[in-house]
C-alpha cells in the first residue's frame, strides 16, 4: 500500500470504528432525536391545534429543535477516546491529525444530522409546513447540519476532559449557530411567502465550505493543545 | 532536579533515538533540566523514579505529545519536529490508558490499531490474539474483558510489527505472570531485530539476554 491509500484506509477504519459504535450504543444516537421530537411536540400543545399559526411558526420550531439536539451530542464526539486513551493513539498515527479529525466529524454528522434531516420530515408534517417548504427546509439542514457538526466538534475538541465542558461548549457554539439559524430560518420563511432563496442557501453553502476547510485543522490543533 | 543513569551494560549499536539538554516542568515549576538520553537500537532503559517524579511526562515528551521548554528529541539523528510523521511511522506508543474501544471486540480493536499504525502489509491478527493469550476471546467485546486482557489486548499492538521504537508506560500493570514473561520475551525478539524499547515500572524489572539501562528521576 502506498502513503496515500492508506491514509484513506485509516480515514474509512475510524469511520467505520464511531460508525460501528454509534450503532452499539444506540441511546447515545437516540436521545438528541428524542429530544427533537419532544421539543417538536411541545409547541402544537402551548401554540394550540391552528394550523395557520404552527405553519408559519414552523421553520424556526425545526430548526431551533435541530441546533439544540445537534448540541447535546457533541459533549461525546471525543470524550469516550480521550478517556480510554484512543486519542491518544489517534494522535499519534503517522496520518495527518487532520484527516482522521475529518473521519470522526464525518461520523459524527452520519449519526446525528442526517437522521435529523429524516426526523425534521416528520415534524415538517406535524406542523402542517406545505409541500412547497419541504424541499427548501431538507437543503437548508443538508447545508446546515454538517455545520453544526462541523463548529460543534471545534468546540467539542477544545473542551474535552474539561469539567462542565457540556456547560462550556454551548456557550462557545450558540454564538456561532446563530448566522445558520438567521439564514436557515429565513430560506424557509422565504420558501413559505414564495420567494426565491437562492441568496440563502448561497450563504449556507459558503457557511459550509468555510466550515469544511477549517474545522478539520481546529478540531487537530485542539485536540493537542487539550492533550498537551 | 538532577537524574543519573545507573546499571547495565550499554549496546553498541548506532544510536536511534537521542534526547539533548531537555527541560520540562509544570505551572512554572520545572520538573526536569538539561536532560540528556541517548538509545542505541537493541537497548530497553527502564526509567524509574517516585509517583510524581515525572515518568510520564518525560515519555509524553518523547512521544511529542508534549513540547519541551527546551532541548531537542533526534530520531536517527534529525530533529523530530522535522520528521515527525516518519518519526510517528516508526514509534509504538502504549500509555495509561490501554486505547481499547470497550464496544468493539478484541479483533475490531485490533484490526482498527493496524489501519491507524500506517503498518505496511497484512499482519495475522489472529496469531497475535493467540500470543497474547486473547484467542478464545477474540470476538468478545473488550468491555467484558478483565483489566489484565485488556492490557494484554493494548500490548498486542506491539506485535502488528513496523515499529522500532515502543514507549511504554507502566506496561507490566495488571498482568499477571504469564503475561509478563510473554512480554520480555516479546521484548527480547524486538530488541535481537534491533529495535529499542522505552518503559517505566513501579514494580523490580529485569530482563536477561538484553542490554537494559535504567535512568532514575528525581
Amino acid at each position: 500500500m502506498n502513503g496515500q491509500t492508506s491514509a484513506w484506509y485509516a480515514f474509512s477504519a475510524l469511520l467505520r470504528r464511531d460508525l460501528v459504535l454509534g450503532l452499539r450504543y444506540l441511546a447515545d444516537l437516540t436521545n438528541p432525536l428524542l429530544l427533537f421530537l419532544i421539543v417538536i411536540t411541545l409547541f402544537p400543545l402551548s401554540l394550540g391545534p391552528d394550523k395557520e399559526v404552527l405553519r408559519s411558526f414552523a421553520p424556526a420550531i425545526i430548526w431551533v429543535a435541530a441546533v439544540l439536539a445537534s448540541s447535546l451530542s457533541l459533549d461525546a464526539v471525543f470524550r469516550s477516546d480521550y478517556e480510554d486513551g484512543c486519542l491518544e493513539q489517534i494522535l499519534l498515527s503517522p496520518y495527518p491529525a487532520v484527516l482522521l479529525a475529518g473521519a470522526k466529524i464525518l461520523a459524527h454528522w452520519l449519526l446525528s444530522g442526517a437522521p435529523l434531516i429524516l426526523f425534521a420530515l416528520l415534524a415538517g408534517v406535524f406542523l402542517y409546513l406545505p409541500e412547497a417548504a419541504i424541499m427548501p427546509l431538507v437543503l437548508t439542514l443538508l447545508l446546515g447540519t454538517p455545520v453544526l457538526s462541523l463548529v460543534g466538534a471545534v468546540a467539542g475538541a477544545l473542551t474535552v476532559g474539561l469539567r462542565g465542558s457540556a456547560l462550556l461548549q454551548s456557550l462557545i457554539i450558540l454564538p456561532l449557530y446563530m448566522p445558520l439559524l438567521i439564514f436557515a430560518t429565513a430560506a424557509v420563511n422565504h420558501a413559505l411567502a414564495g420567494h426565491s432563496i437562492a441568496g440563502e442557501l448561497y450563504f449556507l453553502g459558503a457557511m459550509l465550505a468555510l466550515a469544511l476547510t477549517l474545522a478539520p485543522f481546529a478540531v487537530a490543533s485542539s485536540l493537542r493543545i487539550r492533550l498537551g | 532536579m538532577q537524574e543519573t543513569v545507573t546499571g547495565g551494560q550499554a549496546a553498541a549499536g548506532p544510536v536511534l533515538l537521542q534526547a539533548c539538554d531537555l527541560s520540562f516542568g509544570r505551572d512554572d515549576i520545572p520538573l526536569f533540566s538539561d536532560l540528556q538520553l541517548s538509545l542505541p537500537q537493541g537497548q530497553i532503559l527502564l526509567i524509574e523514579g517516585d509517583n510524581g517524579s515525572g515518568k510520564t511526562t518525560l515519555l509524553r515528551l518523547l512521544c511529542g505529545l508534549l513540547e519541551p521548554w527546551a532541548g531537542e528529541i533526534r530520531w536517527r539523528g534529525r530533529d523530530v519536529r522535522t520528521c515527525y510523521p516518519d518519526y510517528l511511522q516508526s514509534l509504538c506508543y502504549i500509555g495509561h490508558g490501554n486505547g481499547v474501544k470497550h464496544g468493539l471486540t478484541a479483533r475490531e480493536n485490533l484490526a482498527v490499531a493496524r489501519a491507524l499504525s500506517g503498518v505496511v502489509g497484512r499482519p495475522d491478527l489472529a496469531g497475535i490474539l493467540q500470543r497474547f493469550g486473547l484467542d478464545r476471546h477474540a470476538d468478545a467485546p473488550a468491555q467484558s474483558l478483565s483489566a489484565g486482557q485488556r492490557r494484554r489486548l493494548a500490548l498486542a499492538r506491539l506485535l502488528l510489527g513496523g515499529k522500532r521504537l515502543w514507549i511504554l508506560d507502566e506496561p507490566l500493570t495488571a498482568l499477571d505472570a504469564t503475561g509478563r514473561t510473554m512480554l520480555k520475551t516479546v521484548f527480547n525478539e524486538h530488541l535481537a531485530q534491533g529495535g529499542t524499547v522505552i518503559m517505566t515500572s513501579h514494580d523490580p524489572f529485569s530482563l536477561e539476554g538484553a542490554p537494559l539501562v535504567r535512568m532514575r528521576l528525581r
